[in-house]
């Protein structure tokens, strides 16, 4: 079955998959290596580099800081962004879509000239090397993401579900959360992964507002290939492909068989 | 019943019934609007006014950019790589997009985390793999003889790589929304397969195409990570320069310049290219459902 269903279309797309997932892999037999270079193949094989990534301060800290500024990002973006997507979706006033526009600027304006821009007025304004000034940055970035994926949401609602219950007594606050709210929670979820993503990942804005206090994963990452050549980094990177494989795969496998579910129904 | 309300109460009506559900929809936009005010809009607008204004109005930053002899090249070299890898990745993308739409459920979702987990993964990460990858004596030198690193080849290909991504979801999001049943109507209208897919499906996937083509063009004209990574000063994309600017000189209004520049490559993109999806939609979509049945051959 598997012979006859070869074909170049199915060659071509083999590759492209290659493409997608081979090079990444690189960097774990690199993580392994006792040698103090990027030279590849490694030689040798040992677990310095995790461990330096745990018991260096300067990684360790870039990794808490990259996880407590996430976690801010996230918090603050997910309903700043939630609240517009749902405020957006109930008006028909005119400017809705300067505001939109507002909110997806951020993925149009070229990366490099939102970090220039962020930086200049955060030298002025004491912002940088501060975490408040890493938050405020990446929510603009990670607003989008959020306006998107609850718009999506919040399309897919039915509205006569909230006519139902404020004509039942429900006052607007009581509405929101006891009936909109749980409908469009895949869709708020799906926008908090990516703000959280958007925040962990970032790293043009972060390497110009970092100080030598203040830095995140993916600066110190940064500074590891440029300038220090520290193989910490393929520790770092073999860590974060592990777990982002991991997280990637579990909720398509845990959704299988739900759909399948559905379809045999059908 | 309604149509007997006077007409004052039933415009009026809806509208009362509407604001007291839903919480003041404006309110809620404010505090976003209001960030994004003042921490995005606010120094990207200045940034483009100092660049202006910084020493008198004029364009003495540009025309200082433009006199150089290094600025028009790099920013060329910039747009072309940007050319170079959304169509490499348009190449690579559409096959597999396309497939997507054909198989079994369970191998769909299986090419799609394919396209996922590199999505999701660190940039730094894959960037650094690149690195290995591409590195003197690493193992592309060594297997193929191609000393690639500090090149705009280097760019490209990791940057293609990078936002292969990008390209795939719009295409299968556009490709899933075409009716197969065409194809079936054109191959029974005599057409071969070769040609029911270039006139048919092709046309109808160019809403996909054209959302895929901007998206990764725009990523990679502003993409500064790859370039810095991979690239080198002797080949410098825009990127760099007003890293370098910035960073090593200070200089916010000519890097502010700079961006500008960028910015509006980006703007002429999208303006050109929404101007020509439009045109190309509107010819080819409006009369295919209803001639390609009929009056197809």
């Amino acid at each position: 079955m598997v012979l006859r269903r070869i074909s170049p279309l199915r060659i071509v797309v083999a590759l492209v998959a290659l493409v997608l997932l081979v090079p990444t892999l690189m960097v774990i037999p690199m993580s392994f290596t006792s040698g103090s270079t990027f030279e590849f193949p490694p030689k040798g094989f040992s677990l310095r580099w995790y461990d330096n990534f745990f018991s260096d301060p300067a990684w360790r800290d870039a990794l808490l800081n990259s996880l407590w500024i996430g976690l801010l990002v996230t918090v603050v973006a997910t309903v700043l962004g939630a609240a517009s997507a749902y405020g957006l979706s109930r008006t028909r006033a005119r400017g809705r879509a300067v505001v939109r526009g507002l909110h997806m600027a951020p993925q149009i304006v070229p990366n490099i000239v939102v970090a220039v821009a962020i930086y200049a007025i955060f030298l002025r304004w004491g912002l940088t090397g501060t975490t408040l000034g890493f938050v405020l940055a990446h929510v603009c970035l990670a607003l989008p993401f959020v306006l998107v994926a609850v718009t999506t949401s919040l399309v897919g609602l039915d509205r006569r579900l909230e006519h139902a219950a404020a004509s039942l007594g429900a006052n607007p606050w009581q509405t929101f959360f006891r009936v909109t709210l749980p409908a469009i929670r895949p869709g708020v979820l799906s926008g908090a992964v990516f703000a959280f993503a958007t925040s962990f990942d970032e790293v043009v804005v972060s390497l110009f507002l970092r100080s030598p206090e203040l830095q995140t994963l993916p600066v110190k990452m940064f500074d590891a290939v440029t300038v220090e050549i520290d193989p910490t980094i393929a520790a770092a990177s073999s860590l974060i492909v592990v777990v982002t494989t991991i997280a990637v795969v579990i909720p398509v496998l845990l959704r299988r068989p739900e759909k399948s579910n559905s379809e045999s129904t059908r | 019943m309604a149509p007997q309300v006077s007409t004052t109460r039933a415009t009026g009506k809806p509208k009362g019934a509407g604001r007291r559900i839903h919480l003041p929809a404006w309110w809620l936009v404010l505090p976003a609007v209001a960030l994004l005010g003042a921490f995005f809009a606010f120094p990207v607008g200045r940034i483009v006014g100092d660049s202006l204004f910084d020493g008198g109005f004029g364009l003495s930053h540009y025309t200082a950019l433009f006199s150089d002899g290094v600025t028009v090249r790099v920013l060329l070299r910039t747009i072309l790589v940007a050319l170079a890898v959304a169509t490499v990745t348009l190449l690579m993308a559409y096959p597999y997009a396309y497939l997507m739409t054909i198989v079994s459920p369970r191998a769909r979702a299986l090419l799609m985390v394919i396209v996922l987990l590199p999505f999701w993964t660190s940039l730094m990460a894959r960037g650094f793999a690149w690195v290995l990858l591409l590195q003197d004596n690493g193992p592309i030198d060594k297997l193929l003889g191609l000393r690639l690193m500090g090149t705009a080849w280097a760019v490209i290909v990791a940057m293609a790589q990078v936002l292969l991504a990008f390209m795939v979801l719009p295409l299968y999001s556009s490709m899933q929304t075409i009716d197969r049943r065409l194809l079936s109507a054109a191959a029974s209208l005599g057409a071969a397969r070769r040609s029911a897919f270039l006139r048919v499906y092709l046309p109808l996937s160019v809403p996909g195409i054209v959302a895929g083509f901007s998206l990764v063009f725009i990523l990679s004209v502003g993409f500064y990570v790859i370039p810095a990574l991979l690239g080198s000063s002797q080949q410098a994309v825009v990127a760099q320069l007003i890293q370098e600017r910035t960073s090593a000189l200070l200089d916010f209004a000519g890097a502010g310049a700079l961006g500008t520049l960028l910015l509006i490559v980006t703007l002429a993109l999208l303006v050109v290219v929404q101007l020509a999806a439009r045109r190309g939609l509107v010819g080819r979509r409006g009369p295919a459902p209803a001639t390609a049945p009929e009056g197809g051959r």
